[in-house]
């Protein structure tokens, strides 16, 4: 208990003598950047998950074909959660002559609860958002609907035994879903106005929909206190639509990355800090065991300090944090489209926790070592602690950081993928520091200031390791900055170009076909029809898919409905092989079937799969498995079979195509002149995946901002570390004579040579990692980028050199007498 | 050199006075000090501890700025110049000697013996470098690092690099202050034989009175005052 007070004493004397300052800094700065990250990302986090939700129109959606209970929304309200109701049913729509397929959507005044629908007064109008429903008696028309009809707004449509005015164009709403089962466009009408269309009655075929938003606990309460009746199911994020999904899966995993490199750089300038205060306290620590004090003791009163210390920087930091990420927020404020939610405790917690694990995995073995201190370095000030290893020392670090990164990444995989770049970018770090040290030690050529630069390379050898390791990471993270933004994210973007296709043509039939290639080709330049053959699912490796039990309700939908089928000489561009084989002839009884639908359906590699094509018996063998890029919005199918199989069986076409606002026309007069052929726009939903992208990069952009900030204090730590031996051979060597110019010269050569190796190697490093993230993680195709290994090698000889420089310019400014005399 | 021929006094002070503030209050170390030393001349500055005898050493090198007064070396008002030319002056004309070596740890004890050389930008500085190795018994250990070395030889090494460019005035400070005796003995012949054999001026701070007897003339310093 000595020691705790005695510890205690000696932190408020050592904070005062500003020993203690730059540790605590570095660590108050650490958990700074990380829970600044934390409640910002947590918030963003929220954000996209509420943009996400747009896709429901709501958090939770409890369907049914039958009217539903007025019990289960008085639950919901209970729990304090919004509700609106919704019915839709198909109709046909009479407006004079004119009569056309609608898909009738009737919605409650409070729909949608989450998203905004667009609407527009004209074909040619701008869409606008809009917080309102159609008014008793009105009704907003799908502009397919309108097309179909031959009619503008204005005009009064008659559904079943009501007249209807149109008042606007509909053009968006939330869940429209961009699957084939919504085929009809839209009519939206008020709740209140269905039953006096007489269109409902027992028997009908409509959905009910109770929608549902609030907090997450309120949800999951009412998810375990909700009892659903025999056709009742609930429907929350997780079973959105695949592209989204996978959306915002990709955004979450960039918002991952973002703050895991900065935890990261951040313990690295811990470690750093850590260094230095045990290599200044060594003279204390003689000292004390030198007038008695036990080594148990000593390293008590460090660990107190080091706790004290560790509690108040961090405490400091999450203030900090919390400050931070407040101005993020307002600085985002017009660039994020709503309202971002407050942030959860949890960042601050883990802020605390982050603290104590940068702390054991950077500064605990420098701590030890110091305590290790002999008692005779009163004497000789040579004399150093026993060195505890470099295994121990980077056993710690690499402990640490593999915390870090399992808690922050909570992704096996990317922190696999991460820990393994990382590693060898150390592993090459520390080889090429070693190397330039041994080099530096041979070209001793050129005049004083090279060769003074050169030698303090060389003799600092660990020191150099170190620097050259600190400051490749540094400027790797620099580099993955510019690779992971504008690399990666316009990789990832470019995958959705602005000619992505916005319409899907379906339901082209086999007679139709050539007509509609040719109109395609002559009004939109091209658009390819891939064929699709409707199949019933019946077996799997000869046991009836009716009698097999699927846990997910995704897979029982799978089962329960119609597959689409298609057939394909060659994968296409976004599907990726990921186990099996492509076939190699066109005749073969083979499939290749998507991953996710393989896992959902529990297929496998050889397993026979059988189906029902139109009353024929199809029967064939799984010899691959696809990975499928949804969000690059071309046709895609869960099962492709080669083209001789399929040939024979009926089948339909459909294709993709991108339409501009000038060719709207175009869709229209195909429309009349195929009257068949259903057009379904992808444009919102398009939209929609790259509002969740926008979001993503601008969170990833300003959350680097702190890794960069990290980075500065690892270099400025590493700069600090050496200063007072700067300071000493600065004086001494203008005591001998040298102008101020041939110091910074030396200062300069030693920062540029350091920067040098560090450049090129962290230009490796990030190219290794970011093709790692492409290829491995983000599925995206990895190009080099050569003006990296130019970006590294000039940051790395102008900003280290430069910095170094400017960090050290003011050890030339003090007399040398009074330098010289403490040594 | 030239000037130093002559009436030209090699070091000159003029009310050489140091001030500086303490939590007590100002505090002069250094009380007008006049002071002239001609060439080829050795002088010993001798008092105890705290009589400011460093300091005037450092105002009479450059090594820091007096509060008031001014220092000549060769004719050239030190006291006048910047920092950068108050350097180039010690480059061309001014050896050292220090208690604690002060040689650049990174350097071996060629490379050290070089700096001086380079810094005034000759020639032939590996070579003349060797040398005066050579001279002070260090020729078998003209790679080793000052680490590598004893206190003897650290010193031998900063007496080579005093005198390698030839100064015409050489401070040392406690030469042998680190030494024990025997070494500081040996330290000290060869101070004194360089320094005989070079025609250098010599001024010796140390509060070692037999040391002090072998210069030509004695300066007492008490309190900041030259007495």
């Amino acid at each position: 208990m000595r020691s705790v007070s005695f510890g205690l004493s000696q932190v408020a004397r050592e904070l005062k003598s500003g020993e203690v300052r730059v540790l605590a800094a570095a660590l108050a700065l650490a958990v700074a950047a990380m829970t600044a990250v934390g409640f910002f990302t947590d918030r963003v986090g929220q954000g996209v998950q509420a943009r996400s939700a747009e896709v429901l129109a709501a958090d939770l959606v409890l369907s049914s074909n039958r009217p539903i209970p007025a019990e289960h929304e008085a639950l919901a309200r209970e729990l304090g959660l919004e509700t609106a109701r919704t019915a839709s049913f198909p109709s046909v729509v009479l407006a004079g002559e004119a009569s056309a397929l609608a898909d009738i959507e009737a919605a409650s005044a409070a729909y949608p609860l989450r998203g905004r629908l667009k609407v527009s007064d004209a074909m040619d109008a701008e869409s606008v958002e809009i917080d309102a429903m159609p008014a008793p008696g009105e009704a907003w028309a799908d502009p397919r609907l309108m097309a179909r009809l031959g009619a503008e707004p204005g005009i009064t449509v008659t559904l079943g035994r009501s007249e209807l005015r149109v008042t606007r164009l509909l053009d968006y709403r939330p869940d429209q879903g961009f699957s084939f089962a919504e085929l009809a466009p839209t009519l939206l009408i008020n709740l209140a106005d269905v039953e006096a269309t007489g269109l409902v009655a027992p028997g009908s075929r409509v959905s009910y929909r109770l929608l549902l938003a609030g907090e997450q606990g309120a949800l999951a309460g009412f998810r375990e206190r909700v009892e659903l009746g025999v056709s009742e199911r609930l429907r929350g994020l997780e079973d959105a639509q695949p592209e989204i999904g996978s959306a915002v899966e990709r955004a979450g995993r960039f918002i991952g990355l973002a703050s895991l490199v900065s935890a990261l750089i951040a313990a690295l300038a811990v470690g750093m800090a850590a260094r230095r205060f045990a290599s200044r306290r060594m003279d204390t620590v003689a000292l004390m065991k030198c007038v008695g004090a036990p080594r148990r003791f000593v390293l008590q009163v460090m660990m107190v300090q080091l706790l004290a210390v560790g509690l108040a920087a961090s405490l400091l930091g999450i203030a900090l944090g919390w400050v931070a990420q407040e101005g993020l927020v307002r600085l985002l404020a017009g660039l994020v489209a709503q309202d971002l939610p407050p942030p959860t405790l949890t960042p601050a917690i883990s802020g605390l926790v982050l603290a104590g694990v940068v702390l054991a995995g950077f500064a605990l073995v420098p701590i030890i070592e110091l305590c290790r201190t002999p008692p005779g370095r009163v004497l000789r000030r040579d004399l150093m602690p026993p060195a505890l290893g470099p295994m121990v020392l980077y056993g710690a670090a690499l402990g640490g950081a593999l915390a870090l990164l399992a808690w922050q990444v909570r992704d096996p995989r990317l922190v696999g993928w991460l820990a393994l770049g990382t590693a060898g970018v150390v592993c090459g770090l520390a080889a090429g520091g070693w190397l330039l040290v041994r080099v530096a030690g041979r070209l001793r050529g050129g005049g004083a200031a090279w060769r003074y630069g050169l030698a303090n390379v060389a003799r600092r050898g660990r020191e150099s390791v170190v620097q050259v390791g600190a400051f490749g990471i540094g400027l790797m993270v620099l580099l993955l900055l510019t690779l992971v933004r504008t690399g990666l994210l316009e990789q990832w973007r470019a995958t959705l170009p602005e000619d992505a296709p916005n319409r899907f043509l379906i339901n082209i039939q086999q007679q139709e076909a050539e007509g509609v290639q040719a109109f395609l080709d002559e009004r939109f330049g091209g658009g390819e029809l891939v064929p699709l053959i409707r199949a019933r699912m019946t077996a799997i490796d000869g046991e009836p898919v009716a009698e097999r039990a699927y846990a997910s309700p995704r897979a029982e939908g799978f089962i329960n409905r119609e597959a689409n089928l298609s057939w394909a000489m060659e994968p296409a561009p976004d599907n990726r092989i990921v186990a099996g084989r492509w076939w190699p002839t066109r005749d073969d009884a083979e499939v290749s079937v998507e991953v996710d639908f393989a896992r959902d359906l529990d297929i496998s590699l050889g397993d026979r799969l059988e189906f029902d094509v139109a009353g024929e018996r199809l029967e064939a063998k799984v010899t691959s498995l696809r990975e499928v890029q949804w969000d690059s919005f071309n046709p895609n199918f869960f099962m492709v079979f080669p083209p001789g199989l399929m040939e024979d069986y009926p089948l339909t076409y459909i294709a993709s195509i991108h339409v501009d606002r000038a060719q709207r026309g175009d869709v229209l007069d195909l429309v009349r002149q195929y009257p068949s052929v259903t057009v379904i726009d992808l444009e919102a939903a398009i939209t929609q995946v790259r509002d969740v992208m926008d979001q993503a990069s601008l969170a990833v952009q300003y959350v680097f901002l702190f890794a960069l900030g990290a980075g500065v204090l690892v270099m400025l730590a590493v700069i600090q570390s050496t200063r007072e031996e700067r300071l000493y051979e600065s004086a001494m060597l203008r005591t001998l004579g040298a102008r101020r110019r041939v110091v910074l010269a030396g200062v300069a050569v030693e920062f540029a040579a350091l920067g040098t190796i560090a450049g090129v190697l962290a230009a490796a490093g990030a190219s290794a990692v970011s093709w790692l993230l492409a290829d491995r993680v983000f599925n995206l195709p990895f190009t080099p980028d050569p003006t990296v290994w130019l970006a590294g090698l000039l940051a790395g000889v102008f900003v280290v050199g430069g910095t170094g420089v400017l960090a050290t310019r003011t050890v030339v400014t003090h007399p040398p007498a009074n330098v010289l005399r403490g040594y | 050199m030239e000037q130093a021929t002559g009436q030209t006094p090699v070091l000159k002070a003029e009310g050489l006075t140091r001030k500086v503030s303490s939590p007590e209050g100002e505090l002069t170390i250094l009380d007008h000090a006049e002071l002239e030393i001609r060439a080829g001349e050795s002088v010993a500055i001798l008092g105890p501890s705290g009589a400011g005898k460093s300091t005037l050493l450092s105002l009479l090198a450059g090594l820091d700025l007096p509060t008031a007064g001014k220092v000549w070396v060769n004719g050239v008002e030190l006291t006048a110049l910047d920092e950068d030319g108050r350097a180039a002056v010690r480059a061309d004309q001014v050896g050292f000697v220090f208690q604690s070596f002060h040689l650049v740890p990174a350097l071996t004890a060629l490379e050290n013996v070089m700096l001086p050389l380079e810094l005034s930008g000759r020639r032939d500085a590996r070579r003349q470098a060797r040398a005066a190795l050579e001279e002070v018994g260090l020729g078998p250990r003209v790679g080793h690092y000052p680490r590598q070395l004893s206190g003897g030889e650290r010193q031998r090494v900063a007496i080579a690099r005093a005198f390698v460019a030839g100064p015409s005035l050489l401070f040392a400070d406690e030469p042998t202050g680190n030494l024990d005796t025997r070494t500081g003995g040996r330290i000290a012949d060869l101070l004194f034989r360089l320094n005989a054999e070079h025609g250098t001026t010599l001024v010796l701070v140390t509060h070692d009175r037999a040391l002090a007897e072998r210069c030509d003339r004695q300066l007492e310093m008490d309190a900041g005052r030259l007495l």
